[in-house]
């Protein structure tokens, strides 16, 4: 990847200005930007690449200097964290978990958000005030109880009751921005639907979702990246190993390294937990940014 | 008076039209208004508003989670936070990241967007620097990584005997970092901690801030440069009193994550580090509550925590305003 990525930066580097407007300082001043900025994406991009580099020495190569390159580049390192470590388990609780929260949480987001942006009704002003006090205070004022709560209804250390608090906690954000998107969205529209005999319900699934899909596109992207790094609410309300999800799985395998060495697994395991938001975020990353530069000039 | 912005922020902007049709209450909307409002926002209600709620009512009591006994306290147990020297430490560590934190991060990438958008020619039409994308595909990238990961790839960079930093500066002569160890040495443990939190959200800040500028009407800054501006002026003078109120917003958000911290924290030293050095609220909660079983207590934690971070968001809405920011920022 980064291969690839850093030929392309060379392009602009060797560029040379061609037009006759630019004078001596700016060549100075686009020279000093382009120092910084490389400059900070090689601390960006060394650690990583450090890290890839490192999944597929064996330990004593690791011990022996951090820069060698692996004597043979196997996988080796892939297959023990991901069988015997368990991240192969751990991968598979984080896919379901992850999947079904996120197609839960935008279907229910999606018509929160819809009802909050087309009807009027006594309460709506509540509803946004609860929503906006979900997304300041932090979570950890609500872990304690949070464990009370799925322990009292039985799903504390589960996947359902995982699933069911990723569902919660995302849901502000997702009704916040679905919001913004379903009132820009013409209510004639809907109207002319339901002249046209559709009810309430179809209205919704046929002609006004559908409408939305760019910004429910975003908002999945977004949703998935944090479901899939969240670590804080697994560590306290999932705690059975047979249910752990990559983030903690990979958090209690650096802890036990001190006394079970095995640097190099744990490397693969670290870019097994990465290589799913690297291929998001590469397929997205336009959508990415350009939701990050939406949310801001509202 | 207070009734009048509400329905035009949530009426769709037809009120009257609304009115009409709420007047046909049929089976069909019926269901669809309850099943659409109520079950999310049970499930809402359920697991974030009543944990919010009941930990205001646990910290008052000594509960200690497993028995049936619950006996109300009153502030005993905020009493006693603050005669705990460990949660003290905690607490001044928390306000440490709150200050440093978002001072850093959000300086750091104002200067990264301030060079990709200004670095280009001062001549003819106004434009960035060329092949700024790359550079923002690279910065951005680090805020999509698992905190975990983060903190384990960092836990990695920085050890000791086998670590790629100490290796650079040995191999650059500075032998006395043969087997330093930063994460290790109470001087630096802190610091280090904080670089890395720092790394991994500069990249989104600046793309914000990127955002920003580029929303600025290139007029104002063909005006700016007739009048005889250059560069360093422009980014003072016209470009960030334009955008103060887009760093107001990241302010608050990297205070919120700054004083959150844990998964940084607890993987880089799980154990709060030397000397408690890097010990958070976060941390000492966790462990309080999980590990000693004192639930009570951890939840006055958390409503402290709750509060810091109020006060620290209230404090950037006040400076901002008393610095002359938008009426309209809040």
């Amino acid at each position: 990847m980064s291969l690839k990525l850093s030929k392309k930066a060379q392009v602009p580097a060797g560029h040379v200005e061609r037009t006759a407007q630019t004078t001596k300082s700016d060549k100075t001043v686009a020279g000093i930007s382009h120092v910084i900025l490389a400059f900070w994406s090689l601390l960006v991009i060394l650690p990583l690449l450090w890290t890839v580099l490192s999944s597929f020495k064996t330990s004593s190569e690791i011990f022996a200097s951090p820069f060698s390159l692996p004597a043979n580049w196997s996988f080796t390192n892939y297959v023990t964290a991901w069988a015997q470590a368990g991240i192969g388990s751990y991968f598979i609780n984080t896919i379901i978990v992850v999947g079904c929260a996120l197609v839960i949480v935008m279907v229910l987001g999606a018509m929160c958000a819809y009802v909050l942006a087309r009807y009027v009704f006594p309460g709506s002003r509540l509803i946004y005030y609860l929503m906006l006090a979900g997304l300041t205070f932090p979570i950890f004022l609500a872990i304690v109880p949070l464990f009370f709560i799925l322990k009292n209804i039985g799903l504390l250390n589960t996947l359902p009751g995982l699933i069911i608090v990723y569902v919660a906690f995302a849901l502000p954000f997702t009704v916040f921005f679905l919001f913004s998107f379903f009132k820009a969205l013409p209510g004639e529209i809907a109207e002319a639907a339901q002249i046209d005999g559709a009810g309430e319900w179809r209205t919704f699934f046929q002609v006004m979702l559908p409408m939305a899909r760019p910004g429910l596109a975003s908002v999945a992207i977004f949703n998935f990246l944090g479901l899939w790094n969240q670590y804080l609410i697994p560590v306290a309300i999932n705690t059975n190993h047979d249910h752990w999800v990559l983030s903690q799985g990979i958090a209690a395998f650096a802890g036990q390294q001190g006394y079970a060495v095995d640097f190099g697994s744990l490397f693969a395991a670290v870019v097994i937990t990465v290589i799913p938001v690297f291929i998001a975020y590469l397929l997205f990353q336009r959508q990415l940014q350009g939701s990050v530069s939406q949310g801001t000039s509202k | 008076m207070t009734q009048t912005p509400i329905e035009v922020k949530l009426g769709g902007g037809a009120p009257a039209a609304a009115r009409r049709r709420r007047k046909k209450l049929t089976l069909d909307k019926a269901s669809f208004m309850v099943v659409f409002l109520g079950v999310p926002l049970l499930i809402y209600v359920v697991f974030v508003i009543s944990p919010f709620a009941q930990a205001v009512w646990y910290s008052l009591t000594n509960w200690s989670g497993f028995s049936p006994k619950m006996t109300f306290i009153g502030l005993d147990n905020y009493v006693k936070l603050f005669q705990d020297d460990i949660f003290l430490k905690a607490v001044r560590n928390s306000v440490i990241l709150g200050i440093f934190l978002p001072l850093v991060t959000i300086v750091l990438s104002l200067i990264l967007a301030s060079v990709v958008t200004i670095g280009g020619s001062s001549r003819g039409q106004i434009k960035g620097l060329r092949g700024s994308s790359f550079y923002r595909v690279v910065s951005f990238f680090p805020y999509v990584i698992p905190a975990v990961a983060i903190g384990i790839i960092w836990l990695m960079v920085y050890d000791p005997s086998s670590g790629p930093l100490n290796g650079i500066l040995t191999g650059i002569g500075l032998k006395g970092f043969a087997s330093y160890p930063w994460l290790g040495d109470p001087r630096t443990a802190l610091i280090a901690s904080m670089f890395v939190i720092v790394w991994s959200f500069v990249g989104f800040y600046m793309i914000l801030f990127i955002a920003a500028i580029k929303g600025i009407p290139a007029e104002t800054f063909e005006a700016a440069r007739i009048d005889g501006a250059g560069r360093f002026r422009t980014l003072v003078s016209i470009t960030i009193p334009l955008i103060r109120d887009n760093i107001q917003t990241a302010y608050i958000y990297m205070g919120i994550a700054a004083l959150d911290a844990f998964i940084y924290m607890s993987v880089l030293n799980s154990g709060g580090g030397p000397g408690n050095s890097t010990l958070v609220m976060s941390q000492r909660l966790f462990t309080t509550a999980f590990t000693k079983g004192q639930f009570g207590l951890a939840c006055a934690m958390g409503v402290v925590l709750a509060a810091v971070t109020l006060v620290f968001a209230g404090l950037v809405f006040l400076v901002n305003r008393l610095t002359g920011g938008s009426k309209e920022a809040s």
